[in-house]
């Protein structure tokens, strides 16, 4: 890297806020140098981090067989080629609009509508939150943001809008539920130390977690952010992967009975990378109840427009209501299964995760596994299970999780036999570091398992020695990777 | 519902200073011309009397090619019974570095519309969203808010929202004359230095674009060694903005960047960057395939983690990839969209040479710099805009006013003529010809001298009878214009 480069440029690409030169890609480098595959390489590194939903793709690719007409490069398409292809204007195909609505409507079991006219594009969700940031906030402004959150955060909604994020820290003794107290508290320190909270920013179903949020408890967030006339900005894109009880609800569902709140605040964010696994499409989805933040959106999605390509098939398949009604029971049906599967596997072996009831991992309890209850313990635990256990997990600590022995393991991007392989592999190293711990404890003379129990005994077995907590970026910024997006081998 | 005008006072309270602001750069006069247009769009059997649109820098004259290479190559999309085996590893493709054979297709292209004379490396390659990205993002690598890019004018009006907007920056003119041909001097750009430090705006960059919007010139080799070496010399970064590299057509030769900075010794090449797209060369704006390509690799890297903002839909890049990989279509359609433009160019210029009206000598781009100084009442924009809304209302087609484009001297329109057919382009010529005999019978005979030779009294404004609404402000819920900022009028879709 040119160092005289460096000094040439703005201060963003001078600094290091895009958020990859953190630990975390050490698990992406072990996979990329030595990723799993069953026949070819079964002693690789299992991806265990990748938040996709690889599940569903065999309903989209016989949809795609039985309409050819939906394709503009079919015989029975192309006709509609050249209109697509120079169709650029920012509003999107009206088809498409209202197909994409239509969609959001039954992912929400049709309890809540969306208008066609709300509906506006950008490039995935990744560049919806950065688009509203730069809709609703100044540089210096800040949103509240629960965690623990998912990691590109830090990168979407601060890099290039210089906005800051003021986590609202949620504990596990209420299974991270976000409290109107600690809302209201981490308000009221930053309106004393002079800064400016423009909203409220969470995900919901929530990444990490996997838990939708209860009536009372959107109700009660929902009502903060009025109370304060802040910005409410929902990320809902993991909508469809709900499979259990208590369901979901949408912020667009909510806010039908509350009329004494200002919809000029409420936002959500959409995309079909999650809930039909096409991340690949980059459909991010930005609709708001302000007429001004869709006017101005809109105008901002030139810098990151759906392909009409993308646009025009997405219309014609999303427009198939019989399709897509389909679709989402199915993907439904077979998240839970995965999600049966995987914690089932767990409890096994006395491993438990938070409960969840939406998204394409769990967070899984670990904290007994730690050496003690800090951060450090959690990164060499990590460590060992990459370089030891080979699975690629995210440790809680990425996700600014406020709780060290977090992790969360992604099961619906892999097929099952994989998914036992890891879970197989997960269960060595557990029964293997308990075996060690009562080998210990009978030497031992204190009498508290739980200390017990902390001590790294494992890491005498496994024999392994850990780098210090200093990432160079330069050794470790993978060459490939970011948080999201690893190297797929074509 | 609250009436638009609380609500928007409300709001802006609300939101951020972008948001209240009117950096998107659409509260314009010119989108009367848009509106025009959408309201009585032009369609040879429907609408024969409608608005012809002119002011669309669209390359719409090689479809049929492409419609006939996707029928061969059904495998190229994955939405094909031949492609779809693909369609999950590409669905689920989003690693911001693109497929790797994307890159090297486009890389291959980006050589053969320079005629193989320079080489890219497919490492370089870093994608946006559309051009319109590909110089947000430049400038948001380049320059902090309250700095500065020198722009030689005339320019493509996106520039003011694509590189200020949400960035900060600033653009400050480089002015270029007729006298010269707009050519681009180290005077002008000496000056315009000087005028930005004085006004405390920090320089970071030169941005170009060759061939040029709106000129459709190209810069000769001298010009480009004299804009590298004066960056180079000021240690400040050069974006060519090489969007119609393969429109030229004629004689008319285009030498990319790329080429000049391999015959200049020393060159710091940490200072160059080249900003491209399909939208144009190939006539697909919609695909939004956006090219950053720097040949400083700290750029690359933080672009590329930028481009997650904004990458190119892996569907498109797959079928991109195979289209741009069969060489023989490559080479057949880049002879033939130059074959084709160039009649196109030629039609509009001989319609316009029998009717006495001049146009910048260039054999690049989608559109002709035409030259009715000559019609103006005076010498000012506000004349150019008078003259202008009695071509869009009278002779009922939509050009671009050189005042849109940050001309220096008023009485030059951008006429794009790749977005319509023989027949439509025939009309327009006729119009042309009524519109300009009509002045001439309305002024004193000149001799026989061809209406540029002297300039006139502005009678036509008294025949013409026509009614100018000053200042109108243009509701954003009825006739925003569509993207990006001028020109891009709504298409109305088939679907």
């Amino acid at each position: 890297m040119s160092h005289q480069g460096a000094s040439l440029l703005s201060k963003l690409a001078s600094g290091d806020k895009h958020g990859e030169a953190s630990p975390y890609f050490d698990g992406w480098k072990a996979y990329d140098n030595n990723p799993y595959h069953p026949t070819h390489n079964p002693q690789g590194v299992i991806q265990m981090g990748l938040a996709e939903n690889q599940l569903c793709s065999d309903l989209i690719k016989d949809w795609i067989k039985e309409n050819p007409h939906a394709s503009i490069c079919t015989a029975e398409g192309v006709d509609s080629f050249s209109d697509i292809a120079v169709f650029q204007d920012y509003h999107g195909l009206k088809l498409f609009r209202q197909a994409i609505a239509a969609f959001m409507e039954r992912a929400r079991g049709g309890r809540a509508s969306f208008e066609a006219e709300r509906v506006v594009m950008s490039g995935g969700a990744t560049g919806a939150n950065e688009t509203l940031m730069f809709c609703l906030a100044d540089p210096g402004d800040a949103f509240l943001v629960p965690t623990p959150y998912y990691a590109a955060f830090d990168r979407d909604l601060r890099w290039r809008t210089g906005i800051r994020i003021i986590p609202v820290d949620c504990k596990s003794s209420n299974n991270f539920q976000v409290t109107k107290h600690a809302l209201e508290s981490k308000y009221l320190t930053a309106q004393e130390t002079g800064i400016k909270i423009k909203g409220l920013i969470l995900a919901n179903p929530s990444n990490p977690l996997g838990t939708t949020l209860h009536r009372e408890a959107l109700e009660t967030i929902v009502n903060f952010i009025n109370d304060k006339q802040i910005h409410l900005v929902c990320d809902e894109i993991y909508a469809a992967t709900v499979f259990t009880e208590p369901g979901f609800i949408s912020v667009a569902e909510i806010i039908q009975n509350m009329d004494h709140v200002n919809r000029d605040l409420i936002h959500i964010v959409y995309s079909l990378s999650k809930d039909m696994g096409l991340p690949g499409f980059r459909v991010g989805v930005i609709y708001s109840y302000n007429d001004v933040v869709v006017s101005c959106a809109r105008r901002m999605s030139s810098f990151g427009l759906v392909s009409s390509q993308t646009q025009s098939f997405l219309a014609a398949m999303l427009s198939d209501h019989r399709f897509v009604d389909n679709f989402l029971i199915e993907v439904s049906k077979r998240v839970a299964k995965r999600h049966r599967m995987f914690t089932g596997g767990l409890k096994e072996m006395g491993i438990t995760c938070l409960r969840s009831n939406a998204g394409l991992f769990v967070l899984m309890d670990l904290r007994q596994m730690l050496r003690d209850q800090t951060f450090e313990s959690e990164m060499a635990l990590w460590q060992v299970i990459i370089d030891k256990v080979k699975i690629n997990v995210s440790p809680g600590s990425s996700f600014h999780c406020s709780e060290p022995g977090w992790f969360r393991v992604c099961f619906a991007n892999m097929d099952e036999d994989t998914l036992q392989t890891g879970i197989e592999r997960i269960k060595d190293f557990v029964l293997g570091d308990r075996a060690n711990k009562n080998n210990n404890n009978c030497n031992c003379l204190c009498n508290n398992k739980k200390e017990n129990k902390k001590r790294k005994s494992f890491q005498k077995n496994l024999k392994l020695s850990f780098s210090s907590m200093m990432y160079d970026e330069h050794a470790r910024s993978p060459k490939l990777m970011s948080p999201h997006s690893p190297l797929l081998r074509a | 519902m609250v009436s638009l005008a609380t609500e928007k006072k409300q709001d802006l309270n609300l939101l951020s200073r972008i948001a209240s602001g009117d950096g998107h750069g659409e509260n314009s006069s010119y989108f009367e011309g848009w509106k025009a247009y959408e309201e009585n769009p032009f369609h040879p059997i429907d609408r024969p009397d409608g608005v012809i649109q002119m002011g669309l820098a669209e390359n719409q004259l090689c479809g049929d090619l492409m419609r006939k290479w996707v029928i061969e190559h059904p495998e190229a999309s994955i939405c094909t019974e031949q492609g779809v085996n693909q369609f999950s590893d590409i669905a689920i493709f989003q690693d911001y570095h693109g497929l790797p054979e994307f890159r090297q297709a486009v890389a291959k292209f980006m050589e053969k519309t320079r005629n193989n004379r320079v080489k890219f490396d497919p490492d370089r390659i870093v994608m946006s969203g559309g051009a319109t990205g590909a110089h947000e993002t430049v400038a948001f690598c380049l320059a902090n808010p309250g700095d500065g890019f020198l722009v030689p004018t005339p320019y493509y009006p996106g520039f003011d929202r694509d590189l200020r907007w949400r960035t900060g920056v600033n653009l400050v003119p480089v002015t270029c004359h007729s006298s010269d041909g707009f050519k681009i001097t180290v005077e002008a750009l000496e000056d315009a230095y000087e005028k930005a430090l004085l006004s405390n705006i920090p320089v970071k960059g030169l941005l170009m674009t060759n061939p040029s919007n709106p000129l459709g010139t190209t810069l000769d080799r001298e010009c480009l060694k004299s804009l590298v070496n004066f960056t180079n010399e000021k240690r400040i970064h050069l974006i060519a903005d090489e969007i119609y590299a393969a429109t030229t057509f004629g004689q008319s030769e285009f030498i990319s960047v790329a080429e000049v900075i391999e015959e200049i010794e020393d060159c710091n090449r940490d200072l160059i960057h080249i900003v491209y797209s399909l939208s144009k060369d190939m006539g697909l704006p919609g695909f939004r395939v956006g090219i950053i390509y720097s040949y400083n690799d700290r750029v690359v890297q933080i672009a590329r983690k930028m481009s997650s903002f904004g990458l190119v839909s892996s569907q498109t890049q797959r079928l991109i990839a195979k289209m741009l990989s069969d060489e023989d279509f490559v080479d057949e359609f880049i002879r033939e969209s130059k074959l084709r433009l160039a009649a196109r160019h030629k039609e509009l210029t001989t319609g316009l040479d029998g009717l006495g009206i001049g146009w910048l000598k260039a054999e690049a781009g989608l559109f002709l710099w035409m030259d009715l100084r000559n019609l103006l009442k005076t010498a000012t924009f506000d004349s150019e805009t008078e003259l202008w809304r009695v071509i869009v209302h009278q002779v009922k087609l939509n050009v671009s006013p050189g005042g849109s484009f940050h001309c220096h001297e008023p009485g030059w329109f951008r006429v794009c003529f790749a977005n319509m057919d023989h027949k439509t382009m025939e009309t327009a010529l006729e119009r042309i010809r009524v519109f300009t005999s009509q002045l001439e019978e309305e002024t004193k005979p000149v001799a026989a001298a061809p209406m540029m030779a002297k300039k006139k009294k502005k009678c036509w404004q008294s025949n013409l009878r026509l009614s100018f609404s000053d200042k109108r402000r243009f509701d954003d819920g009825f006739f925003s214009p569509h993207s990006p900022v001028p020109p891009s009028p709504l298409v109305r879709a088939q679907t």
